[in-house]
């Protein structure tokens, strides 16, 4: 019907507004001086020289640190729930998806605080072990809180991708590899991790962006001083009020997703 | 052999499950403690829930989450709607530019939509606060919408619209009587995703609102050094809330169709 | 003939730059069972839809019952459509389809009930009310979606290939089906299809389309025998199309031989093509023959062998109850009125 050919305006422009001019302003205050107006704009390189600077580039190595670590944490653990899910009946798997899923609508700051319940100083976990009469141990802000922050909060992400592509998977290939002579870890090698590839690679690619992008799970869990990338650019837009170094910071986290989907897409082409 | 197989991978799952489900239910428990601590369960109270209903700024930051969520929620509905139905009257290049925006603030790191908008605002000198904070969810709930629409949408007989014009109604009824309530599982996936993404927000709401006004995460977020057992009261409300939702939105099909089967 | 109903001039349409009516001129007349045929691309499906007004035309008009509608949206139109894969509402009953546009008008409900039962029996659905139309065959779709188009009691009545998505045993049984109903209703049917033989056995007026161009209109008997171009004879059938000479009014020449003709009105000596229907042609002892060759095939087709004949020009397709075999010197004749002379086509 020509008419409904029109109902995309509105939403055509308000995108314009609010979705691409946005992504623009923020390229350009990366490549710009602090302070100039639209009428007498100073182009300059400096924000992205200052990117060199050695606290910056620990902050980038650390946050690539973390969310590799996460993201690998994620696949080892969530593969086999994905897999474990998928064998199972039809009403089991909706039940068990649906566990998956209700963390995921939970408000992540409730979630985060809760964790720090468990894991605090005076928390569940240390009071229990001195009241067993061991010394408490401390994860509230190490590595170790910010990893187990990031994975409990995405492994979700890593779960429903790689379950969706081992459900819809014919169950005769298995049957055909097995038929043709193909012991249980090579049916599993050769034909069913390779099919699920495509999930696999979505779900890295989301647990990746989410956890080296994240700054919440970092500062509450890993305290004040414990910075990744999102910290430092909330740092220049919140208090240091530097917006084109900031901008310039997001930069980065946005040129790293493009490489990521870039090279994942190509991964996954090539397979 | 195989028995002992199920075994260890139900064992499995439970023990992951456990882990992801601990914090919270823990945290649930201990709201019904009578004492501050969060690790002796020292007796029954409701006390945490009255002192809950007490603080004002709880009870702002919870009325500011739920108006945002619902009026965004319910714009972000219209809008993505009508630009799925209309999108997919379009050309080809058309949809797959529009897709690629749309796909946009879905992929993008939540830090650089967020900055992304607070630069926005400030160049249009338009103050933050309440307003800028329900433009910023509406911005991200549409493309959640768009994309559990469309797909209903693109399934649909294209015809549809015209036979239902044919027949004499107008563009308008057309809509409402025919095309609406065949992608209405789309339109009702989208306003929960919506919903559920407004409310859970913080990075966005942190960066657009300034600090006038407090959506739930952003209270939590700067209220985190104090931990106490309100939150846990407020969390405790949330969960059952949304997990009841998502029974009832589960369980209500079901019912329907069993209820179908018998007729 | 009766009055006109729908005039159709010069009509233009481009989708991205592609042209798919190149000035479409028509007339369609009360009560005529009339179809556009032709081949996928055609611009028959853009004809209707600028008709019932679901697309726009780029140039020309369309006139409706003496009024121009060009500019009217297909809700104030006084015609209703059928469409290709029927587009019956998924969430609706059997009755609440055909009920839609009943319903839109705000009629009383009991006069509703009475006008949907009435149509349900006409097209053999009786007792059909409350199903779901999911669950309905291909065929009793079909039924439901004529009876949604017919129940408003349009003038006329779009029938966008309806019977594509049907077995073939079944379509036999629509074409009688809907030549029947259109009879009774006694309204004017536009339908449209790629089916040439669908398109003979039911219309009062066949209009052959290619390239957003009009080949030619005329009753079934008229396209099928006096195919006025090679299109038009190659899409009717199958033919042996032969390129010849047209010495003066009823005498052409073709393969190095003169023949008479009933064909007048071309120039002297202009370049023609000649249609010879495989059925038209006989096989004869040689020497009865002006034409001659040797049988190179032989295909059993149920009713008549299908033979092939060669010689020095060309092969001819023969449709006759006779049988020769392979390899037998044969004779071709034919009748001076089953020589049909065409104007020769611009590639």
């Amino acid at each position: 019907m020509k008419h409904m050919k029109h109902l995309i305006k509105p939403y055509l422009i308000w995108s314009l507004i609010i979705v691409v001019i946005p992504m623009v302003l923020v390229m350009l205050y990366s490549v710009t001086t602090a302070g100039n107006s639209l009428v007498n704009i100073q182009f300059t390189l400096d924000n992205f020289k200052k990117l060199g600077n050695s606290i910056y580039v620990k902050v980038f190595t650390r946050s690539l640190s973390i969310g590799g670590i996460t993201t690998g944490i994620c696949l080892l653990i969530g593969y086999p729930i994905a897999y474990i899910i998928s064998r199972k009946k039809e009403t089991v798997q909706g039940i068990l998806i649906l566990l998956v899923t209700i963390p995921m609508w939970i408000n992540m700051l409730l979630r985060t605080y809760a964790l720090m319940n468990i894991i605090s100083e005076t928390g569940f976990i240390n009071t229990l072990l001195i009241s067993l009469g061991f010394d408490k141990i401390e994860i509230m802000y190490t590595d170790v809180a910010v990893v187990l922050g990031l994975v409990i909060d995405l492994l979700p992400f890593m779960i429903l991708p790689i379950h969706t592509i081992l459900n819809k998977m014919d169950k005769s290939y298995v049957e055909a590899a097995y038929d043709l002579g193909a012991n249980k870890f090579t049916t599993f090698k050769k034909i069913i991790f390779k099919m699920s590839l495509p999930g696999v690679v979505n779900g890295v690619i989301m647990v990746f962006i989410l956890s080296i992008s994240s700054f919440v799970i970092p500062k509450m869990l890993g305290g004040g001083q414990y910075v990744l990338i999102g910290n430092i650019i909330e740092e220049q837009f919140i208090t240091q009020g530097n917006w084109n170094l900031g901008s310039a910071i997001s930069m980065i986290l946005i040129v790293l997703m493009l490489i990521v989907i870039r090279v994942m897409n190509k991964l996954d082409k090539d397979e | 052999m195989k028995k002992s197989k199920s075994i260890f991978s139900n064992l499995y799952i439970i023990l992951v499950f456990a882990i992801m489900y601990a914090p919270i239910l823990i945290s649930m428990v201990f709201s019904f403690n009578s004492a501050r601590s969060l690790a002796k369960f020292e007796g029954f109270s409701l006390k945490w829930y009255q002192e809950l209903l007490a603080d004002r700024d709880i009870i702002s930051a919870v009325t500011v989450s739920l108006t945002i969520a619902v009026i965004a929620t319910a714009v972000a509905t219209v809008l993505g709607t009508i630009t799925a139905i209309g999108l997919s009257k379009n050309r080809k290049i058309v949809k797959e530019w529009l897709l690629t925006i749309n796909n946009v603030p879905i992929m993008n790191p939540d830090i650089v939509t967020a900055i992304g908008l607070m630069i926005l605002f400030s160049s249009m000198k338009i103050e933050r606060g309440y307003f800028t904070m329900l433009l910023a969810h509406i911005a991200f709930c549409t493309p959640y919408v768009i994309t559990s629409v469309y797909p209903k949408v693109k399934n649909l007989d294209p015809n549809l619209a015209n036979a239902a014009m044919d027949l004499g109604a107008t563009p308008f009824t057309a809509l409402t009587k025919v095309i609406v309530p065949l992608i209405k599982p789309g339109i009702v996936a989208g306003i929960l995703l919506s919903f559920t993404m407004s409310i859970d927000d913080f990075v966005i709401s942190y960066f657009v609102s300034g600090s006038g006004v407090k959506n739930i995460s952003y209270y939590i977020y700067t209220s985190r050094t104090r931990q106490t057992p309100k939150i846990n009261a407020l969390s405790t409300v949330v969960i059952v809330v949304i997990v009841a939702i998502i029974l009832l939105i589960n369980v209500v099909p079901l019912i329907k169709n069993r209820k179908k089967k018998e007729n | 003939m009766n009055k006109k109903l729908v005039e159709l001039k010069n009509l233009t349409k481009t989708f991205d730059d592609l042209q798919v009516l190149k000035g479409i001129d028509l007339t369609i007349y009360e009560n005529e069972f009339l179809t556009l045929l032709g081949p996928s691309g055609c611009g028959k499906t853009t004809t209707l839809r600028i008709i019932a007004g679901f697309e726009e035309q780029d140039g020309g008009e369309v006139w409706f019952d003496g009024v121009e509608i060009s500019k009217l949206p297909p809700y104030k139109r006084e015609l209703n459509t059928v469409f290709q894969k029927y587009a019956l509402f998924p969430h609706l009953d059997v009755f609440d389809n055909i009920a839609f546009g009943l319903n839109i008008k705000k009629l009383d409900k009991s006069v509703i009930k009475q006008k949907v039962e009435k149509i349900l029996k006409l097209v053999g659905l009786e007792g059909f009310g409350s199903r779901d139309v999911t669950s309905l065959s291909g065929g009793q779709q079909q039924r439901v979606a004529i009876a949604r188009a017919l129940v408003n009691e349009p003038k006329m009545l779009l029938l966008d290939e309806p019977l594509g998505a049907l077995d073939a045993k079944l379509r036999k049984e629509m074409q009688i089906e809907l030549k029947k109903i259109q009879k009774e209703v006694g309204i004017t049917f536009i339908y449209v299809t790629h089916d040439q033989e669908e398109a003979l056995s039911m219309s009062d007026t066949v209009v052959v389309m290619n390239q957003g161009v009009i080949q030619q209109i005329g009753t079934p008997i008229d396209i099928y025998n006096e195919p006025e171009n090679r299109f038009v004879a190659t899409f009717i059938g199958e033919s042996n199309i032969i390129e010849g000479n047209m010495i003066r009014d009823c005498l052409v020449s073709f393969d190095g031989m003169e023949f008479d003709c009933v064909d007048k009105g071309f120039k002297d000596n202009e370049s023609v093509e000649v249609v010879l229907r495989p059925e038209d042609l006989d096989i004869v002892e040689p020497e009865k023959a002006k034409i001659k060759g040797v049988v190179k095939s032989v295909v059993f087709k149920g009713v008549h062998y299908e033979i092939i004949v060669e010689n020095e020009h060309r092969e001819y397709l023969i449709d006759t109850t006779d049988y020769f075999p392979v390899g037998r010197n044969v004779g071709i004749t034919f009748e001076t009125e089953d020589v049909h002379v065409m104007y020769k086509m611009e590639y």
